[in-house]
């Protein structure tokens, strides 16, 4: 399938994306389950079979006549009536929306389906605006989700776009911790970009989708089958200039993604880990093979924008009030629970009422357990 | 036994009666049987007539009751009476209650001295008796004694006769001549008027000396655990010990009791009469300390909220007025977790069973304690081997319906080793003043309500009788608006930032108040959703 040059006259409005691209995006979604079909029985590799045209793909997995005959009779205008009811804005390949980081796919998806301000995925996914994906298991350890949460903060802080699956464990930690430093994020889901998935995570995703974005190649109303995952990934690794992968067992989706980030020429990073624990064995063999070393939020951001080419913003939250400032730099110091608090003389009451007021205001964040952590550093 | 063939089909008795040397003599005795917390008057009736000697018991009694006949036997002879060798017939009426335990021993006894003449039937028929026999002729105490004593009072009979042991606690109930006795023998020359009725036992003689209170001076560190468990003693509130092993919440929770208010007498009443048909209170008479119970996890919905076939009060009942402590509560039993549910909205339980319903109150404190995760080792990341979702499976276990009832939540954290040699961080004695005076001001508020202290309140007291000042009440708003809350959640935190108000002696509801309160829910409330 040949993709036109986008010329400067297809900047369309938003309520138009081409019919073609449309079209292709259905089928996609209509064949999801021959895919994954012909996938369990060996005989297709997804991304051959994404790169192939229309009636190519339809030929290769066995297309349905029910399906051949749709395709035939495809309205646009019933696929654009469909994104728009799912709140959705749908941003095609010949639209001078689309990322120019995903034209350089070999599989590039016919149309991206955005949930949340357009303008602002616009902005999270432009050509100057660096972009790093942190992706992991689903399983992840504490120690995981930390990192992912620190990554997250220190990257979104210094305004560069978390890219990751929104999957549970570091995914969502990842986003949780770019939330907390600004919002600079996107999702990519393997389903519609109108629901979140895992539907548990229906909090994180209803606030990246007013705060950052929630995109998929998938029309509105389509079911993730298994083999969305990992076609999700790529588009994971092709926004992103740099790939961190925190944990993750050998041969896992994490993998995957780092894998596809390899392929496209990005930037490869991983979080070291224990080499005892099986959650650490996929990011230390990429370790080994000589992806980066990622220890913290400025070795991933020194990779993304170059050494010194990056800062920080301060807190988001506004300065710590004057009342408090002294319990602030008390946890930040070292008496992070309110129990050393007390014990250096800051009645008990007061560090707890103290502790919670700097949490509310963005400043702590209380962990399982009962300590706090300093939620911004300030630079 | 064959007849003439000119009486056949005549009536028998009628031949019997007209021909007997002895005619039937009758005593009757009134005695309680114990039902639920509440006891139930029983007539015991003895005939004693002649025949083939004989020992019967009618009237639906249980083993123990059927078995009385042979300590009843025993403890008469060996007290020196004499034992009719005629046909004794025992009726325990009504007929269609069943009756169980072995307080039908000394009424039995002493209706079978009546009916055979041995004691005067006037001096027993004033009185009610209860106790239980040994083959020797000692009363031994029953369980109950006190619900029987007050049962006796409004049944308008002048005393009762108990075991001397339990002389004491039957003297709660009030204006009664209460005759304790140590033998039959005894109690048959104070019958027969020989003997007077013995005083009563001195109350300090006989209570042992209590052992010394664990005081809260012994736990060191942990203030923001202390400082909850403050919070939750001062408005009854329930509460949540979450920390590693041996981080201190079962020393903890156990001196909770140190720190409530004393019992008033009715609640002292109260208590006594629960543990003593529960069979669990020293025979020290009056029973002033706060209850705690300590059920092991292991234990059944019924052991724990009460049961049996007739129906026994659990250990919800048991901690009435005092602590029901639940250590390692994510190992508890889902079904008896469930059963507390009705017990800790209510404050009391209806257990029925067959015919029978009863009714236990059950307004106690709950103190549960939980590792915060599988591990145990949630606060010390390096040591914690959970993975997220081994986190989530630990909390959807402790999680529902219960934990809606918890309405102060705490990370018992590790003390480190300069807290360990530190002094203590405060006293009982500190704590339980501070207690003592919000209580004080709760009682004062609440006195219109029904309820006692803040945690009882219903939601239309909360919203009536708390008042906040005008910045509270914008960053309770907040809380709400933006998710942190949720609706039942918004009650609970109010009257826990009451309790925190009374604590400060402030009128209105402040801010910190509200925010501190917040921190006591156990959770962070990181903006997540909006601005960061």
């Amino acid at each position: 399938m040949s993709a036109p040059v986008p010329s400067p006259a297809s900047a369309s409005p938003p309520a138009a994306p081409c019919p073609a691209c449309l079209r292709r995006a259905w089928l996609v979604a209509a064949l999801a389950g021959r895919i994954e079909y012909g996938r369990r029985a060996g005989a297709a590799r997804i991304p051959l079979l994404l790169a192939l045209g229309d009636r190519d793909l339809m030929r290769a997995v066995g297309a349905s006549p029910g399906v051949a005959r749709r395709y035939e009779a495809f309205s646009p205008d019933e696929a654009r009536e469909a994104v728009h009811r799912a709140g959705l804005t749908a941003v095609c390949r010949h639209d001078t929306r689309y990322p120019a980081a995903l034209r350089e796919l070999p599989d590039a998806p016919p149309v991206l389906h955005v949930a949340g301000d357009a303008e602002r995925f616009v902005a999270l996914t432009a050509v100057d605006q660096p972009a790093v994906a942190v992706v992991g298991a689903r399983r992840a350890t504490g120690y995981g989700g930390q990192v992912a949460r620190g990554l997250g903060r220190g990257l979104a802080s210094a305004d560069v776009t978390v890219v990751s699956g929104m999957a549970l464990g570091v995914d969502s930690a990842a986003h949780e911790g770019a939330l907390e430093g600004g919002g600079a994020t996107v999702a990519v889901l393997a389903g519609g970009a109108e629901r979140p998935y895992p539907a548990s995570k229906h909090g994180l995703y209803a606030a990246i989708r007013a705060r950052g974005c929630v995109v998929s190649e998938m029309p509105p109303g389509a079911r993730a089958q298994r083999w969305c995952f990992p076609a999700r990934n790529r588009l994971i690794a092709a926004l992103a200039r740099l790939t961190v992968v925190v944990e993750g067992r050998e041969r896992s989706g994490s993998l995957i993604t780092a894998d596809f980030a390899r392929d496209l020429g990005r930037d490869v990073g991983a979080v070291p880990g224990a080499v005892t624990s099986p959650l650490a064995r996929g990011p230390n063999a990429l370790l080994a093979d000589g992806a980066h070393v990622i220890r913290s939020a400025e070795d991933a951001l020194d990779l993304a924008c170059g050494v010194g080419g990056w800062q920080r913003r301060g807190p988001a939250a506004g300065a710590v009030p004057e009342h408090l400032r002294a319990l602030h730099a008390a946890v930040a110091s070292g008496l992070d629970t309110p129990d050393r608090l007390a014990a250096s003389g800051v009645p008990v009451a007061a560090a707890l009422a103290g502790l919670t007021e700097l949490e509310l205001a963005g400043h702590l964040r209380r962990l399982p357990g009962g300590g706090y952590v300093v939620a911004l550093e300030a630079r | 036994m064959s007849l003439p063939r000119v009486l056949r089909g005549k009536p028998v008795l009628l031949r019997h009666t007209r021909t007997s040397s002895v005619a039937g003599v009758l005593a009757r005795i009134t005695t309680f049987c114990i039902d639920g917390l509440d006891s139930r008057p029983v007539a015991v009736e003895v005939d004693v007539r002649a025949g083939l000697p004989a020992f019967v018991i009618v009237g639906l009694g249980d083993l123990a009751v059927r078995e009385a006949r042979e300590r009843v036997r025993g403890a008469l002879l060996n007290c020196g009476f004499e034992f009719p060798q005629r046909r004794i017939v025992v009726n325990l009426a009504p007929a269609h209650l069943r009756k169980n335990g072995s307080g039908f021993d000394l009424p039995i006894a002493c209706a079978v001295l009546a009916a055979s003449g041995q004691v005067p039937a006037a001096a027993v028929a004033r009185r009610a008796i209860y106790g239980e026999l040994s083959l020797t002729g000692e009363v031994r105490g029953c369980r109950g004694t006190l619900a029987v004593a007050e049962a006796t009072r409004r049944a308008g009979l002048e005393g009762v006769v108990v075991a001397r042991e339990r002389a004491l606690e039957a003297s709660l109930a009030g204006d009664l001549e209460i005759v304790g006795v140590d033998t039959l023998r005894e109690l048959g020359r104070i019958l027969g008027g020989e003997e007077d009725v013995p005083p009563l036992p001195d109350a300090r003689e006989r209570s042992r000396p209590s052992p010394p209170a664990a005081d809260l001076a012994d736990v060191r560190g942990q203030w923001s655990a202390i400082r909850a468990v403050e919070v939750a003693a001062a408005g009854g509130h329930n509460v949540l010990l979450r920390g590693a092993p041996g981080t201190g919440k079962t020393m903890l929770a156990r001196r909770i009791p140190g720190i409530l208010p004393p019992l008033d007498r009715d609640e002292a009443i109260e208590v006594t009469r629960i543990h003593s048909v529960a069979g669990a209170a020293a025979a020290g008479g009056l029973v002033d300390e706060r209850p705690f119970r300590a059920p092991h996890h292991t234990i059944s919905p019924s052991g724990l909220v009460g049961g049996g076939s007739s129906p026994a009060p659990g250990e919800a009942t048991l901690a009435h007025h005092g602590v029901l402590f639940l250590d390692e509560l994510s190992e508890f039993n889902r079904n008896a977790l469930d059963a507390l549910r009705q017990p800790l909205e209510d404050g009391h339980v209806t257990i029925i069973r067959g015919q029978r319903a009863a009714r236990f109150p059950t307004r106690f404190m709950l103190v549960a304690a939980t590792n915060p995760c599988p591990c145990g080792h949630a606060d010390d990341p390096k040591r914690c081997r959970c993975t997220d979702s081994d986190h989530a499976r630990h909390r959807r276990r402790l999680s529902g319906p219960l934990l809606d009832r918890i309405d102060v939540v705490v990370d018992v954290l590790r003390p480190s080793a300069d807290e360990l040699a530190a002094p203590p961080s405060t006293d009982t004695a500190t704590v339980r003043a501070a207690v003592l005076a919000a209580r004080a001001r709760q009682a004062e508020r609440l006195a219109a309500a029904r309820a006692t202290c803040n945690a009882h309140m219903d939601a239309a007291t909360v919203r009536r009788l708390v008042r906040l000042e005008p910045v509270a009440r914008a960053r309770l708003a907040r809380s709400y608006d933006d998710g942190t809350i949720s609706a039942r959640a918004h009650d609970r935190l109010l009257r826990v930032a009451r309790t925190i108000a009374d604590l400060a002696g402030r009128d209105a509801v402040g801010e910190a108040d509200v925010i501190e309160a917040l921190n006591l829910r156990g959770e962070s409330v990181a903006p997540v959703r909006e601005a960061a």
